[in-house]
């Protein structure tokens, strides 16, 4: 029970690392990345194959993984920030299906669709399952508290009120002399790095990754703990993380007790809720558990920013 | 012979955008529905295949109109990201209740089993050809029903210029829901075509996402014309591309179309300039 409990802890972190990726691109600059997974993916798969390939530190294969994760969304953001955010919706979702049949295709690389396994996990070796999933926990902690002031000091640099003014309306930006495009492709990029380093986190846990994990579902579950937790705010992000993975977990304990459902219709009916819930937050559009707070404390609430939160 | 299969869900993406102005990622899902309306009038209610493709049409149609006016209409208020979103929540919903009912196994329609036919040492399997000549007509019926039905003209009047629209009394509501009705139609009818070609699972309209979205933006989001050029180019070089690359690597054609029309002429080969 404790190995779960912290197994779910470490969850929790890698999910508020994700969310952290994902509000600097969706929350703050107001861009959409249907293939959040995609770049989740490459992190993972980068990280792993350094580590187990060319025999990299952990911590350096985790770099390399960000770098190589923001690098790919800067390619992405840098063909089609410009355009309609319909097509980077289109784009984005390419990209990820890319990374995807990539993986599973590539087999001298990825190992197709059997996966990875045995990827090396920091002192795995040297510490019990229970030891060494309390270091984690203690790492996974340690590196989402790192994002979180990172992103927390750059959502809040004259960078960051760029990206929302962006958000808010581009067009200001650009009468301003803000180059729209630069921000948009920097942000993104950022995004896709951190979320990046979520997928390296997540593989040097469980050490086996496959391509099937890297579903758009998966897309869908960070995006959640977003919107749960409250867009365009970092805090939200993490408590969002937290209450989606009980939420998820909480699935899982309640479908044994109703008879006659095969694992199959299991499963389809927790994905199901997920997907219900996720409509029902976005419908509802509430701000979420933690509105993002004002820049200027004494703006009139009808020009208060979180008005337009979700207008683009 | 992609061509066939993917021409319809490409022109209900089509018409959805140039009429609503976004991109709705659930057509596929409702492909993925028709798919299975027909096969379950098919092999449960044992009616022959035409029936069984016009429920497929009537039931994605229903479906689209109801998830649209429901689910995705609050949605468009807030943006084309949230719209997105939810759209892409719809489609691993619908692909879930389908899973829940149905199970992921394969299913087949009952087809009579015909003898391929050979044309000057090229194979051609009957069903392609059938395929090939429902969805023509399909297509042929759509133009002339926005040609000549005064709904039809409504709806091209809305996707032109709406605030014209508007003020000339056409009920935008009204369009709204024809169009959702027709494009999931459309694509619910591509669908069983497309699962009466190979078979029929809860994925079966995910897998084919890319190429018709690939096929949508190289021939103009929004462009009628242009969804027909670019079916047919999308369907052409898949099945061309498997003279060079392995059949897993099909999609990747789409993927590739999708990042080069976006960079090299994002408004497509037909569309106007967005």
């Amino acid at each position: 029970m404790e190995n779960y409990l912290i197994a779910m802890g470490v969850t929790v972190g890698i999910y508020a690392v994700m969310a952290l990726g994902l509000n600097i691109t969706w929350g703050t600059a107001g861009m959409v990345n249907l293939g959040a997974i995609g770049f989740v993916a490459i992190g993972a798969y980068t990280s792993a194959l350094s580590s187990i390939g060319l025999d990299l530190p952990i911590g350096v294969a985790m770099i390399a993984a960000t770098l190589i994760a923001g690098l790919a969304g800067a390619f992405v953001a840098a063909t089609t920030a410009g355009l309609r955010s319909d097509y980077l919706a289109i784009a984005t979702l390419a990209a990820s299906e890319t990374v995807r049949i990539v993986a599973t295709n590539e087999t001298w690389l990825t190992n197709g669709t059997d996966g990875i396994s045995g990827i090396p996990g920091p002192f795995r070796a040297m510490l019990s399952p229970l030891q060494f999933n309390c270091f984690y926990l203690a790492l996974v902690v340690v590196i989402a508290a790192c994002v979180y002031v990172l992103m927390q000091r750059l959502s809040y640099s004259p960078f960051g009120r760029v990206l929302r003014a962006i958000r808010d309306d581009d067009s200001v930006v650009e009468t301003a002399g803000k180059s729209v495009l630069k921000a948009k492709v920097a942000a993104f990029s950022i995004g896709c790095g951190v979320l990046g380093l979520g997928g390296a986190l997540y593989a040097h846990y469980t050490s086996f990754i496959v391509p099937d994990l890297f579903v758009p579902l998966f897309t869908l579950y960070i995006k959640l703990s977003l919107l749960i937790g409250g867009i365009g705010n970092n805090r939200g992000g993490i408590a969002g993380a937290f209450m989606l993975v009980l939420f998820l977990e909480s699935t899982r304990f309640i479908f044994p007790y109703l008879p006659d459902l095969s694992p199959v219709q299991v499963a389809a009916a927790r994905e199901l809720l997920i997907c219900a819930a996720l409509l029902l937050v976005l419908k509802r559009r509430k701000r979420g558990l933690i509105p993002e707070p004002n820049d200027h404390r004494f703006l009139p609430t009808h020009f208060s920013n979180n008005n337009k939160n979700l207008a683009h | 012979m992609t061509t066939s299969s993917i021409v319809l869900p490409t022109i209900g993406l089509t018409l959805i955008f140039a009429v609503f102005r976004y991109l709705n990622f659930a057509l596929m899902a409702h492909a993925t529905l028709g798919a299975y309306a027909g096969f379950v009038a098919n092999t449960t209610l044992g009616l022959p295949i035409l029936p069984s493709l016009i429920t497929a049409f009537v039931v994605a149609g229903i479906i689209g109109y109801t998830s649209d006016r429901y689910i995705l209409r609050s949605l468009r208020a807030s943006g084309t990201v949230t719209t997105a979103i939810g759209s892409i929540a719809l489609t691993i919903g619908i692909e879930n209740l389908l899973r829940f009912g149905f199970g992921n196994t394969l299913q087949g329609y009952s087809l009579p089993m015909r003898r391929d036919w050979w044309f000057e040492g090229v194979r051609i399997a009957p069903q392609q050809v059938e395929n090939l000549i429902i969805g023509l007509i399909a297509v042929v019926l759509l133009f002339g029903f926005l040609t000549y039905t005064r709904a039809g003209k409504a709806m091209r009047a809305v996707a032109d210029n709406r605030p014209l629209a508007d003020i000339k009394g056409v009920n935008a509501n009204r369009v709204y829901g024809w169009t959702s009705f027709l494009a999931m139609g459309l694509g619910g009818l591509g669908g069983m075509l497309l699962g009466m070609d190979t078979a029929v699972d809860p994925l079966l309209g995910y897998r084919t996402m890319v190429s018709v979205f690939a096929a949508a933006v190289l021939g103009g989001l929004g462009s009628m014309p242009g969804a027909l050029v670019g079916a047919l180019i999308i369907g052409l070089c898949e099945e061309l591309s498997l003279l060079v690359l392995p059949p897993s690597y099909r999609s990747v054609i789409g993927l590739l179309t999708i990042f080069i029309i976006l960079i090299v002429r994002p408004q497509g080969l037909l569309g106007r300039r967005t």
